[in-house]
């Protein structure tokens, strides 16, 4: 794994298009317990295997409009507590994608997530907008993320980011 | 000569304090009004909110609801509810709207929105705030926090779709299907990121609870957020509901903002609409789809259980029975709406069809509470979401259509269009 922790480096785990927010969240894992128990039903009725297997410094990639549904930002936070430490996607939907950056965890718009196999390792510069297909020696281009989030990403999200903030202010 | 802007570009200017922008720019935003609910509010924001250490920027314009756990008889929701009530005491807050309804309801009906303001809520969809000629937009519970300790969000100004629909809709056919023939036309991502602005002859002749389907559902289209231009109906609407001084010849779009793209839906040839399971884009005309048996029709949610929803319905069920074994369930989006339709005989209609009458709140939507879906049952209902495990477990299946939809799947025990139902009342 890689070093830098602004550098992920890990396995893809690539699935299609429109995995929405109940797949990622369904309720049971979210009203009765905290997300730390109810990461374990993330995707749960797509992919029974995911949530057992993911490994700190995995990849999420998926095809368009990835995280399309409800508001809940358990969604994104399952993911980042089972290790995700980047999602690359062909789109995704508005408020997932907030979610997910305000937790810290880059959401990268990738047109080629195709080039990208199941398994593969990746290791993603959000800031360049750069992914290596380590497998296959492909490299990649993302859209760079906006440069107003970049400060807020690099402060490992939103909390942290208004946190240091407040402090200058202060 | 000012550049023309659209009515959400001249919003987001006012809340950006600039003399105008342009679809692409990335702006920061006053927030004029902050709504909350129970799952994603004190909970999650307002616990982020105390870690900040911060105070809500401004009391007055929070507004906190509590709709998603009240009807669910469990410790781990009456908890939830438990902690909203204190933590709005401990801050003082002054609106705390407990039990009394679906957020996205209760909120215009205590006259909280008005055309021209920037609000945030904490729920996709928050959209439906659109409908009063509000930019309302849905944000997570993380962004709810930043904007309860600032006041402020970054905004990237959308593009504008433009569904302009022309004629009068027919008999038995309603918002709903406006908006599920979409879903059906340009799929769940087929506005993302983009405002969706509903326009036409068949729009100005909407209600504004009519006009509420259509912006709520604007989340389904994958879009920031949908708006309806405020007119007569709307202020009225308002009036009735308290929201004071109303002002509408001043949000108004101008004649030649340019648009992204518009579709045009010649309204009077539009036939109800019914998504199968299990995404909204799977819309098709409901004689698709007739003949499927249900064993559950379910009225209710912010899309589908205002008065004039649960009108549309009683009109549809009204001297029938349900069919036999079939669980037939209405949930008033609020109490005030609740006690309209009691006291104008709505609710005996549906009563005296076998309809069961449930608390308000978002149960059936997200399959909690008494119209939760049981395994490999297939249900229709009047809500915006079909995904799989949405109103049920993963075995379940679930169609979405209009109220007369529903109601007309009720009597039948399948999917039937709510046409040959309605014909007779002409
Ligand atoms: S009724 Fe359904 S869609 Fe509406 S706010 Fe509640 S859960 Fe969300």
């Amino acid at each position: 794994m890689s070093t830098d922790r602004n550098i992920p480096e890990g396995r893809a785990w690539v699935y299609g298009d429109n995995i929405d927010t109940d797949q990622l969240a369904p309720i049971k894992s979210y009203k009765n317990m905290e997300a730390e128990e109810g990461c374990k039903f993330c995707l749960e009725a797509l992919d029974a295997d995911f949530a057992g297997a993911v490994e700190d410094g995995d990849i999420f990639v998926a095809g368009a409009n990835m995280g399309i549904g409800s508001s809940r930002e358990q969604a994104p936070l399952h993911l980042k507590l089972l290790g995700i430490r980047a999602v690359l996607a062909k789109s995704f939907a508005r408020i997932f994608y907030r979610n997910t950056l305000n937790f810290g965890v880059p959401a990268l718009i990738c047109a080629d997530v195709d080039r990208i196999n199941s398994g593969d390792r990746l290791r993603v510069d959000p800031l360049k907008g750069r992914v290596e297909n380590l497998t296959t020696g492909e490299t990649l281009s993302c859209d760079p993320l906006p440069e107003h989030l970049m400060a807020m990403i690099a402060d490992g999200g939103l909390m942290p980011h208004l946190t240091k903030k407040l402090k200058q202010e202060a | 000569m000012p550049k023309p802007m659209t009515l959400s570009e001249k919003i987001i200017a006012k809340a950006a304090g600039v003399e105008s922008v342009t679809p692409g720019d990335i702006v920061t935003c006053a927030v004029d009004l902050a709504m909350m609910h129970d799952s994603s509010g004190p909970r999650r924001a307002g616990r982020m909110l105390d870690e900040l250490g911060v105070p809500v920027w401004d009391k007055d314009k929070l507004v906190v609801i509590t709709d998603h756990y009240t009807v669910d008889p469990d410790p781990a929701s009456a908890a939830i509810q438990d902690h909203a009530r204190e933590w709005v005491a401990e801050k003082s807050l002054p609106h705390f709207l407990p039990d009394q309804g679906i957020c996205h309801v209760v909120l215009p009906e205590n006259g909280f929105l008005k055309p021209g303001m920037f609000c945030v809520g904490g729920d996709s969809h928050s959209t439906t705030g659109g409908a009063f000629g509000a930019f309302m937009v849905g944000i997570g519970a993380t962004e709810l926090a930043g904007v309860l300790a600032t006041g402020e969000i970054w905004v990237r100004v959308p593009e504008t779709l433009r569904i302009d629909v022309t004629g009068k809709l027919a008999p038995g056919v309603a918002a709903k299907d406006v908006i599920l023939k979409l879903c059906g036309d340009i799929g769940v991502m087929g506005a993302n990121y983009m405002v969706v602005e509903y326009a036409g002859e068949a729009v100005r002749a909407l209600s504004v609870d009519e006009r509420m389907t259509l912006t709520n559902m604007a989340a389904e289209l994958g879009a920031k957020t949908g708006i309806v231009t405020p007119d007569k109906a709307t202020a009225e609407w308002l009036a009735e509901a308290g929201a004071g001084d109303v002002d509408i010849e001043t949000w108004q779009g101008d004649d030649g903002a340019p648009v992204s793209r518009t579709i045009t839906i010649d309204g009077a040839a539009l036939a109800p609409q019914v998504a199968a399971p299990s995404n909204p884009e799977n819309a098709a005309d409901v004689t698709e789809y007739a003949g499927t048996p249900v064993q559950q029709a379910y009225i209710g949610a912010c899309t589908g259980a205002k008065l004039e929803d649960l009108r549309m319905a009683a009109d549809v069920v009204r001297g029938r029975t349900k069919a036999a074994g079939l669980r037939f369930f209405v949930a008033p989006a609020s109490n005030k709406i609740r006690d309209a339709a009691r006291t104008d005989g709505t609710l005996q209609t549906l009563e005296d069809a076998g309809a069961l009458i449930l608390p308000t709140g978002c149960g059936g939507c997200i399959g909690i509470g008494d119209a939760r879906l049981e395994e490999n049952m297939t249900g229709i209902s009047s809500t915006n979401r079909n995904f799989v495990g949405r109103a049920g477990p993963a075995s379940s299946k679930l169609y979405l259509g209009s109220p007369c939809s529903v109601a007309a799947a009720a009597i039948t025990g399948e999917i039937t269009d709510p046409r040959e139902f309605i014909g007779e009342f002409l």
